[in-house]
């Protein structure tokens, strides 16, 4: 089977400093791949390499199939990319972001009217189609750039960090397209630090750090693979309930004011921490990905 | 061995160059004002005012006017400032702020297209106000034609020149501010002592050479012959040095933007 994207010991390295750090992966036709991983993990610099924006120190990149080194043309015809950050062209209106970024890919002028027209439907932006880049809210960009990227029909979208910044509602706009064209086959790489973003869209995922892959899987395996089904979180737990979890060799995590114990089918142990170690408050609730994603990168700042 | 195509530069960047234009026709009508009004600002405040004082200029054995004298230098001023300022300020606008060009490089077009497309745009400006300052001061008869018509490839080459060197600057300042150091040290001097104002041979032996280094001293020269007619096989020299500028400095700002650019 051909892959869409496939990855082999991709490392990058500016002035000394070691971004990617041997990365291997591979991304399958119609799958959505998510790279995950706190800040300076490597995201970013591992999907510039991909779309041939940055140059690889070593390894060896295949996109559908060519290599980027000598096909990089080829392939950035058939990509779509949403960078992270804000890469409109702010001295053109709406409609003539998508028009002139047509010209880029050769497609000719009438053909990108008609594209245009049919994207900006699809985001909901059609009646601001004159209006100029630094009148949009946050989310009208995100749409806009994800609508600029789809221009020229790409066989991979490439998205890094797509809902980083928008509210709620923004954010879910952004999701529902993105479902849409996951449904239509269009294979997707993408670059988030939200886990609930991940679990929603990702087939399959890495989580990254350091430059390296922690662990690789779809979500709902990776939560079960690492944390289990259920999670109790006990606050301000005492010592004996820290006896206790010691004693009972259970999966847990000593925040300090906070007791989080990872655990499958835990009811009956619900009942007992509850019972006998709950003074503050404690709660059952399903493991998350956010729950993965904690305990194998730490809880330190990132900044 | 893994890096992107070192030279990958084909027509595409004519892309560029497109979107330059499109943005330009959103706002031609300021942009042409400039060249428009300012010939006549010099012409009134030089020319007539300072030509009450100044009388005749000796030019190539000739007596000529003093606005006659002033006019051609105009022009190549123009020619100057209108490829600098767009491949400086406005193209440091583009890649810093607008991220414009960081947008492109996930399509299709490669660096050296995107470079190329931007120094050709500001050649393009520099013509283009050339044939509306040209047209302005043609009204006063400071132009003899047909000669007169190569002042437009000439200010097409003179665009090159200095766009290739303004984005040589982008390439390597530190940020928008520092661009007042190579307009303090280049673009100030060439403005005053390129032969603009005042004849070059006015001026000791070794300022005489210093000048002739500067690109504005070759395109004033052509501008001030083609414009009262003086056609000379030596203007030949003056073409070739500001070709040899741009073949120098046209490599070099790809190079720069290359070492800014890709990470």
């Amino acid at each position: 089977m051909e892959y869409v994207i496939e990855a082999k010991e991709l490392r990058k390295s500016f002035n000394g400093v070691v971004a990617v750090d041997g990365i291997s992966f591979h991304v399958r036709a119609g799958e959505c791949f998510g790279i995950l991983g706190p800040n300076g993990a490597g995201k970013t610099s591992t999907i510039r390499m991909v779309y041939g924006f940055s140059p690889m120190s070593s390894g060896t990149l295949q996109v559908f199939g060519i290599p980027i080194t000598e096909g990089w043309r080829a392939i950035r015809y058939r990509i779509g990319v949403c960078q992270q950050e804000n890469t409109l062209d702010p001295d053109l209106t709406v409609a003539q972001n998508l028009e002139v970024f047509a010209r880029y890919f050769d497609i000719p002028r009438k053909e990108a009217r008609k594209r245009a027209a049919a994207l900006l439907d699809f985001i909901a932006l059609s009646h601001r189609k004159d209006a100029r880049v630094p009148e949009l809210s946050g989310g009208m960009v995100r749409r806009l750039v994800l609508a600029r990227a789809l221009i020229n029909e790409p066989d991979l979208l490439i998205l890094d960090e797509p809902t980083t910044g928008l509210d709620p509602q923004s954010r879910h706009q952004v999701w529902e397209r993105l479902e849409r064209l996951r449904a239509k086959g269009l294979s997707i790489l993408l670059t988030t630090h939200y886990m609930d973003e991940a679990s929603r869209l990702c087939d399959r995922l890495i989580i990254v750090d350091h430059g390296r892959i922690l662990v690789e899987g779809s979500p709902a395996d990776l939560i079960r693979r690492h944390v289990g089904e259920d999670v109790i979180e006990v606050v301000t737990p005492d010592e004996a309930l820290r006896t206790f979890v010691q004693s009972e060799q259970l999966s847990h995590e000593d925040l300090g004011h906070r007791l989080i114990v990872y655990g499958r089918a835990s009811d009956k142990l619900f009942r007992k921490v509850s019972h006998e170690f709950c003074h503050q408050g404690c709660t059952l609730r399903m493991a998350t990905l956010e729950d993965v994603f904690l305990k194998l990168t730490g809880r330190e700042l990132r900044e | 061995m893994n890096r992107i195509s070192s030279i990958a530069l084909s027509g595409r960047f004519i892309r560029v160059w497109q979107r330059n234009l499109t943005v330009y026709q959103k706002i031609w009508k300021v942009v042409f004002l400039p060249p428009l009004l300012e010939p006549l600002f010099y012409l009134l405040a030089f020319g007539v005012g300072l030509s009450m004082l100044v009388g005749t200029v000796q030019y190539e054995g000739t007596a000529v006017s003093y606005m006659a004298f002033i006019a051609p230098a105009l022009i190549a001023i123009n020619v100057m400032q209108n490829a600098f300022f767009e491949t400086t300020y406005a193209s440091f606008v583009r890649m810093y702020y607008q991220k414009t060009f960081d947008a492109m490089m996930a399509t299709p077009l490669s660096l050296e297209e995107i470079m190329t497309g931007e120094i050709i745009w500001g050649a393009t400006k520099s013509l283009m106000a050339t044939i509306v300052m040209q047209a302005v001061i043609s009204v006063f008869g400071l132009i003899q034609y047909p000669a007169g018509l190569l002042i437009i490839p000439v200010a097409f080459l003179g665009g090159m020149a200095f766009g290739s060197i303004g984005l040589f600057f982008t390439g390597t300042v530190r940020a928008i501010e520092t661009f007042n150091l190579p307009i303090f040290l280049f673009v100030t001097p060439m403005f005053l002592f390129s032969g603009t104002f005042f004849p070059l041979d006015t001026l000791p032996a070794w300022a005489q050479a210093f000048a002739a280094l500067f690109p504005l001293t070759h395109l004033v020269t052509l501008a001030r012959a083609l414009c009262i007619g003086t056609l000379s096989a030596g203007l030949l020299w003056n073409v070739a040095y500001l070709i040899v500028f741009t073949l120098v400095f046209f490599p070099l700002a790809i190079r720069k933007m290359h070492q800014r650019l890709v990470k």
